[in-house]
């Protein structure tokens, strides 16, 4: 049956042509294309890779973005509470102070006016002493004109001993 | 709207290219049903078409008639004979009442010596017992794998020349076209079935593939000349025997003692595996060689077979039988060879992933 009978022409031909197209295409074809679409596949994995970290490095320095605010907003509000206290402090004390001056500017002119008044008080009994001193003496000047009213005087005084 | 236009657009190419091919091929089949006297004989056509010949043979004008004139292209006849050596002519010498050119006698496509009286030796079923000389000569099959192995080069080396002039950028034209199939063998059939060593069976299977399918699609280019290749079970069995010699040459201590020691089978049992084994290994080769050698040869037959009913109607009830055959017949036949251009694929990744599998139990290391 001729169909299923190989033909020896044949078979010599199609082992010659087949070992000519593979050695052919070995040599200049297949590892240069293999190689090709490896490398833009490793090109194109690389690139991949490399935008997902790009990706992951936005998302990082998203987040220490973020941190950063965190972290400003949070130095701001202990600034600002810090600032208050020293303000408050700041008034508190110059209130302090201020008050302590005052009580001492009042105790002063308390004391100023306290002395004033003694040394008032002083020069006022000073002078009354002086004038009963003087009316005294002139009382007595004119009630012991006589001698007579002298020596009463003096009894007096001595019964009054 | 615009969808609507561009259907209708293709619809009607559709048409027009059916009524082509329908005109064309009637042409064909008016001359051929012009041949006269000799009754159809739709075995003998279709033998004639898939089986090699010393010609491309397009057709026979006034057959049976003093006119008689053959449209073919004549092929160069290749002989060798010890005592002669080689003698190279061309086939159209042997177109003569005898098919006798010299000493040699061309019969049913076969080269016989003739004996002394300058005939031919038939035996009662016409087989001629005559010696033949070393048939080396270029037929229609040896002319379709030139084409191929041609196509393949050029193919081949502008997809390999686009890869290094434009390394890294995206596919373009027709290495578009290659690079999913190149890429479809390597991830689809190499890897899996092979494994990690797949990337030294690389170019043999590429090339089985490309040269599988180039010639495949080859054949059922009509009017190119009815190339059968890969119908033709010579070109399968060097096929089947590559892939069986690169399986036993890269086999390696795992694949030998999986033949000659079955790991896991008792002691007594081997002298009944080994020759299974052994028989295993022969046969694979062999059916990867009858697999693709009856799909293809298969294919051609029914589509001969669909054109041969409008012979045979005609011869029966007439040339207006002939012709409403014909458009049932010619719708059968379009169909067929729409499927055969997926056969035509099917088969060359069948014959590749097989012998990616045979490559992958040679080379696999012990995992048991």
């Amino acid at each position: 049956m001729g169909l299923v009978e190989p033909g020896i022409g044949l078979i010599i031909w199609m082992t010659l042509a087949f070992l000519v197209v593979w050695v052919g295409l070995y040599k200049m074809a297949w590892p240069s294309i293999l190689q090709s679409i490896k490398e833009r596949e490793d090109s194109i994995q690389k690139a991949l890779n490399s935008s997902s970290e790009a990706k992951a490095e936005v998302e990082n320095l998203k987040s220490e973005i973020d941190e950063m605010r965190k972290e400003a907003r949070a130095e701001r509000e202990t600034i600002i509470t810090e600032a208050r206290d020293s303000a408050n402090k700041i008034v508190a004390e110059s209130k302090e102070a201020a008050k302590a001056e005052y009580d001492r500017i009042v105790k002063a002119a308390q004391e100023d006016i306290r002395n004033e008044k003694n040394a008032a008080l002083a020069e006022v009994k000073n002078q009354v002493a002086k004038f009963s001193i003087e009316i005294a003496e002139k009382v007595l000047n004119k009630e012991l004109a006589d001698k007579k009213a002298q020596e009463s005087l003096v009894e007096d005084l001595l019964k009054s001993i | 709207m615009e969808q609507n236009k561009r259907t209708v657009k293709l619809n009607f190419k559709l048409v027009i290219s059916y009524l082509f091919a329908l005109s064309f091929i009637l042409n064909i089949s008016s001359v051929k049903a012009e041949s006269g006297g000799e009754e159809f004989n739709a075995g003998d056509m279709i033998m004639h078409h898939v089986m090699d010949a010393h010609e491309i043979h397009y057709m026979t004008l006034a057959k049976g008639t003093p006119e008689e004139t053959h449209l073919s292209i004549p092929l160069p006849i290749i002989l060798y004979t010890p005592d002669n050596g080689i003698e190279i002519f061309s086939s159209s010498k042997f177109h003569n009442d005898e098919h006798k050119y010299g000493r040699y006698i061309m019969h049913h496509e076969k080269i016989y010596i003739a004996n002394e009286a300058g005939e031919l030796d038939l035996d009662a079923e016409g087989h001629a017992s005559n010696a033949k000389p070393l048939d080396l000569s270029i037929t229609k099959t040896v002319a379709g794998i030139f084409i191929c192995v041609i196509l393949m080069f050029l193919v081949f080396g502008s997809v390999a020349k686009a890869y290094k002039k434009r390394p890294g950028q995206a596919p373009k034209g027709l290495q578009s076209f290659m690079e999913p199939l190149i890429l479809f063998i390597r991830d689809e059939v190499a890897k899996p079935s092979i494994g990690p060593k797949y990337e030294k069976f690389m170019p043999y299977l590429l090339t089985v593939f490309f040269f599988i399918w180039f010639s495949n699609v080859l054949g059922l280019i009509p009017f190119v000349g009815g190339f059968n290749v890969t119908g033709n079970i010579a070109i399968t069995i060097v096929l089947a025997l590559f892939t069986f010699f690169i399986t036993i040459i890269k086999g390696n201590k795992h694949y030998w003692a999986h033949i000659f020691a079955t790991p896991g089978v008792p002691g007594w049992l081997l002298p009944l595996m080994i020759p299974i084994e052994i028989l295993s290994m022969f046969s694979k080769p062999l059916v990867l060689n009858l697999r693709l050698f009856a799909n293809i040869l298969a294919g051609h037959i029914v589509i001969l077979s669909f054109m041969s009913l409008i012979f045979l109607f005609k011869g029966m009830y007439g040339p207006g039988a002939g012709f409403g055959v014909s458009i049932v017949s010619m719708a059968f036949a379009m169909f067929i060879n729409l499927l055969e251009i997926l056969v035509a694929f099917l088969q060359a990744y069948v014959f590749t992933l097989l012998s990616a599998l045979y490559f992958g139990d040679a080379v696999q290391e012990a995992h048991h």
